[in-house]
């Protein structure tokens, strides 16, 4: 259908160029695929190498930086824009002047729906017409990202929840390595990894992927708060597709591979144009083009949704915060299982934060580092926390920190994380405090030597220690045994104690999160277990 | 709506398609039967009992000498120089090794240390014997270990990684697929997951242990060393500690045992963690019997009495090796 039109249509001197390249197809939408696929693989390239073995100085995170809903969001919650994220500079200026072009030339996720939806969708040509319409349902998006920055405003980031980079990062972490390492073992972890609430992640991406055969690019058009943002922000771009209407034949045929669903056939409406160019390429006459400031009377500029409805996003944004803060879950009302990694910022800042790309989860060695479903609050879902039935926190790393694109993990050093050279002072960051449970233990009550959280306790002095006793066992014959204690001050809460204890269902010794040295009001120990600290004022020194 | 007239067709199906259809639901019901059959299973189990059955080793120890030593004492300044001393007392590489042989160095990077933290092997001895394996004609150097802590932070660094790297040695990190159950007649020890991979292609192999203080059984030397060679619920071992140790001498006779005793933790093992947990002795340990090894390192290195060790005792008293090691062949030098 194409390839006659090829060589009439008047062309720039870019398109010029590529056409004087023999034996090459170099039309826009194939250079287009190509930067599609070169964004997907190198988003996948760095996902697998986000791994202790592979890291090198890879910037993991990177994706996420150029998210400048990332960006904007933090800086809304915590008014600075931290680290990495002044990049997302680099995607949020081209979009002022051609529009949304990152959701079909970079976006990894967008790729993986269009991929999708152009193998398992309609193959019907007015089927597909019909499906590329614009939808009222295309303002749902916009709505969610109000709702979400009006959060913001508050202090609650949930942006993360639906940001493609973020949900595509944390489904790949949690779900699709994991998954994949259980079909074909010995391929991404040594031992396998496991995520709890694993399920609910994996199925929300299941769902977004199929849903591209009902209405393609579903999440794309419909639910992306990225989308929404970039989609508000070309409101101001200088160029555009531009509909000739005296060429046009209505014959609709630019809808046919149209990803945005933003009528390229009448009126364009600019904040929902992916900029894939296809109308462009599926023209029979010609009448679309990409324009420098077209004429203002063919476009819609702004987003499609009324001014009522933006007001009432605001208004669910605002009563969600307070919703999800009524249950104290971040406040009084913590949970002990809320064991946070080593730098994250104390938990109304860390709820400022994080967003739930779960990068720390994908680069922690050994998979202490879980989502959260409920345990945080409703705030808190999918953010991680330390599981260590599943593992525990390795002494000299510090690898969250340095993956996490927002500071919710501040890049902390090991010096600084384990209190030695110039921190000795301050002493060693701690993520709560490990307690024995003497009705479990076997030295304490079942006459069985064992003490294995000892041999692994990695401070040194240990902050476990055991004494022994000789005791009368039941048979008559007298055993000694060592019996393990903590010693508060030096327990740092790593949980190596409790990940190794022999009772695997319910261990032994238990950390929560009492003692961590993020937050004041969860402290433990007034002189932080150093009796140095209290200034004797009768000998004027410590 | 009225109902539709429903006209039966006269003719039916002919007698070739009779045919065909009833071959065909016949086939699927013998067909269905037959599978079924097969697959019934009628045995009678208690899970959790079933009859187990392991592997075992082969042994990796060469030939005994009528006129070297079994066991060399080194003393130096440099790790390098003071491991081939010991091994040059010993009667050097060759008496070991052979040209062409694989040769698996078991090194402990249980923890995720520095060296200088001598929680770990060091890298300079993992380098000074793997050279002089390669001297002696190996044709490939296998390094292999199951870490407490996770195994890729263990391997980098220890620092083994790098060495390695830089040498061409086999690093094979205990992934799922590497473990099958091993089976013995120990004390405690009768089937155990079995970090095997790196056994299907060894000749020969070398222990090569630091020298260090541990919590519950007082010492960890060549004989503990061999701990990172199993998988499963190791936490359990802690409970039996001085029959488990005893048992590896059962489980594994291996070519040689190196003991690094150029820097000793002392204190606060196995993990340490402290400048101070570690003491510079100068002095590498290598012989044939781990338990000898391991008695002369307990009370030359660690200063201790090994009156007191009772896995040496328990491996002695069973003929798994020779506590009285100054009744052997051993001999001292220097650097």
């Amino acid at each position: 259908m194409k390839v006659d039109q090829k060589d009439t249509r008047p062309a720039g001197l870019f398109q010029k160029i590529l056409r004087s390249v023999k034996g090459l197809d170099l039309r826009i939408t194939n250079v287009r695929v190509v930067s599609q696929a070169f964004f997907f693989l190198l988003f996948l390239f760095l996902v697998i190498v986000t791994d202790l073995r592979y890291l090198k100085g890879y910037p993991a995170s990177l994706f996420l930086e150029l998210d400048p809903l990332v960006g904007f969001a933090t800086a809304v919650t915590t008014g600075s824009i931290y680290k990495g994220l002044i990049l997302g500079l680099i995607l949020l200026i081209p979009t002022l002047f051609l529009g949304r072009f990152f959701c079909n030339w970079i976006c990894p996720y967008g790729t993986l729906h269009h991929l999708t939806g152009w193998l398992f969708g309609r193959k019907d040509l007015q089927a597909r017409i019909e499906n590329n319409r614009f939808r009222k349902l295309q303002q749902w998006k916009y709505i969610i990202l109000i709702a979400m920055v009006a959060m913001a405003m508050f202090g609650s980031l949930q942006i993360g929840l639906l940001d493609p980079l973020a949900l595509f990062h944390r489904s790949m972490s949690t779900v699709v390595l994991p998954g994949l390492n259980q079909i074909f073992p010995d391929t991404f972890y040594v031992q396998q990894y496991y995520h709890v609430g694993a399920w609910l992640i994996g199925g929300l991406l299941l769902f977004f992927v199929v849903m591209n055969v009902v209405i393609p690019r579903f999440f794309c058009r419909v639910l992306c708060p990225l989308g929404a943002f970039l989609g508000a922000t070309s409101r101001f771009s200088l160029f555009r597709i531009e509909r000739d209407p005296n060429k046009c034949i209505d014959c609709d045929a630019c809808l046919t591979n149209c990803q945005g669903a933003c009528d390229p056939h009448t009126q364009l409406r600019k904040s929902e144009c992916f900029v894939c160019f296809e109308c462009i390429e599926d023209c029979p006459v010609d009448a679309l083009s990409f324009k420098f400031m077209p004429n203002r009377d063919h476009e819609i500029a702004s987003p499609p949704i009324p001014g009522r409805r933006v007001a009432m996003a605001s208004l669910v944004g605002a009563a969600g915060y307070a919703v999800a803060r009524a249950s104290g879950a971040s406040d009084k009302n913590f949970s002990k299982k809320v064991i946070r990694p080593p730098g994250s910022m104390k938990e109304d800042q860390f709820l400022e934060r994080c967003i739930k790309c779960d990068q720390c989860i994908r680069v922690c060695p050994t998979n202490v580092l879980q989502p959260t479903l409920m345990e945080a609050g409703l705030e808190g879902v999918w953010t991680p926390i330390l599981n260590m039935k599943l593992g525990y926190c390795e002494l000299n790393c510090t690898l969250c920190g340095h993956v996490c694109p927002t500071g919710a993990i501040q890049r902390i050093t090991i010096e600084e994380k384990t209190g030695v050279g110039d921190f000795t002072e301050q002493g060693p960051v701690r993520l709560g405090t490990a307690f024995y449970d003497r009705g479990r233990c076997l030295p304490w009550a079942m006459e069985t030597p064992c003490v294995v959280c000892e041999e692994v306790c990695p401070t040194s002095p240990k902050a476990i220690f055991s004494r022994e006793v000789t005791i009368t066992k039941r048979d008559g014959t007298p055993i000694t045994l060592s019996r393990p204690y903590v010693e508060p001050s030096r327990c740092i809460g790593c949980g190596i104690c409790e990940h190794e204890c022999p009772l695997k269902d319910h261990a032994a010794i238990r950390v929560t999160a009492i003692g961590e040295t993020r937050s004041s009001e969860r402290s433990l120990l007034m002189d932080g277990g150093d009796p140095t600290n209290i200034l004797d004022l009768v000998r004027k020194k410590r | 709506m009225s109902k539709q007239e429903f006209e039966p067709d006269p003719k039916g199906v002919s007698r070739r398609e009779f045919i065909q259809q009833a071959l065909l639901t016949g086939g699927v019901t013998l067909g269905s039967i037959g599978l079924a059959a097969a697959l019934w299973d009628r045995r009678h189990i208690v899970p959790g009992f079933e009859a187990k059955e392991g592997i075992q080793l082969p042994g990796f120890r060469v030939d005994a000498s009528l006129t070297l030593p079994d066991l060399a004492i080194a003393h130096g300044t440099e790790r390098g120089q003071t491991i081939r001393a010991a091994l040059g007392t010993l009667g050097g590489m060759g008496r070991f090794i052979q040209h062409g042989d694989v040769v698996l160095i078991k090194p402990n990077v249980a923890f995720d240390r520095p060296p200088a933290l001598c929680a770990t092997t060091h890298p300079e001895a993992l380098r000074a014997v793997a050279q002089m394996a390669f001297e002696a004609g190996a044709k490939e150097v296998v390094v292999a270990d199951n870490p407490i802590n996770s195994p890729a932070g263990c391997f980098l660094k220890s620092g083994l990684e790098a060495v390695a790297d830089d040498l061409n040695l086999k690093l094979l990190y205990p992934e799922q697929s590497a473990f099958t159950t091993i089976e013995m007649e120990g004390e405690i020890l009768r089937h155990w997951p079995f970090f095997n991979r790196p056994f299907q292609r060894a000749d020969k192999v070398i222990g090569l242990s630091p020298c260090k203080d541990h919590n519950l059984c007082s010492a960890s030397m060549t004989m503990k060393n061999w701990y990172g060679l199993l998988g499963g619920r190791r936490n359990q071992f802690h409970q039996h500690i001085h029959s488990i140790i005893s048992d590896f001498a059962l489980m594994i006779q291996p070519t040689l045992v190196i003991l690094d005793g150029m820097d000793v933790l002392m204190s606060n093992g196995p993990t340490g963690g402290r400048l101070s947990d570690v003491k510079s002795v100068n002095t590498v340990i290598a012989g044939t019997d781990m338990v000898a090894v391991d008695s002369c390192g307990y009370g030359q290195l660690l200063g201790r009495d090994v009156a007191n060790l009772e896995y040496l005792h328990k491996a002695h008293a069973r003929g798994l090796g020779n506590m009285d090691w100054k009744t052997s062949k051993w001999k001292e030098v220097g650097a």
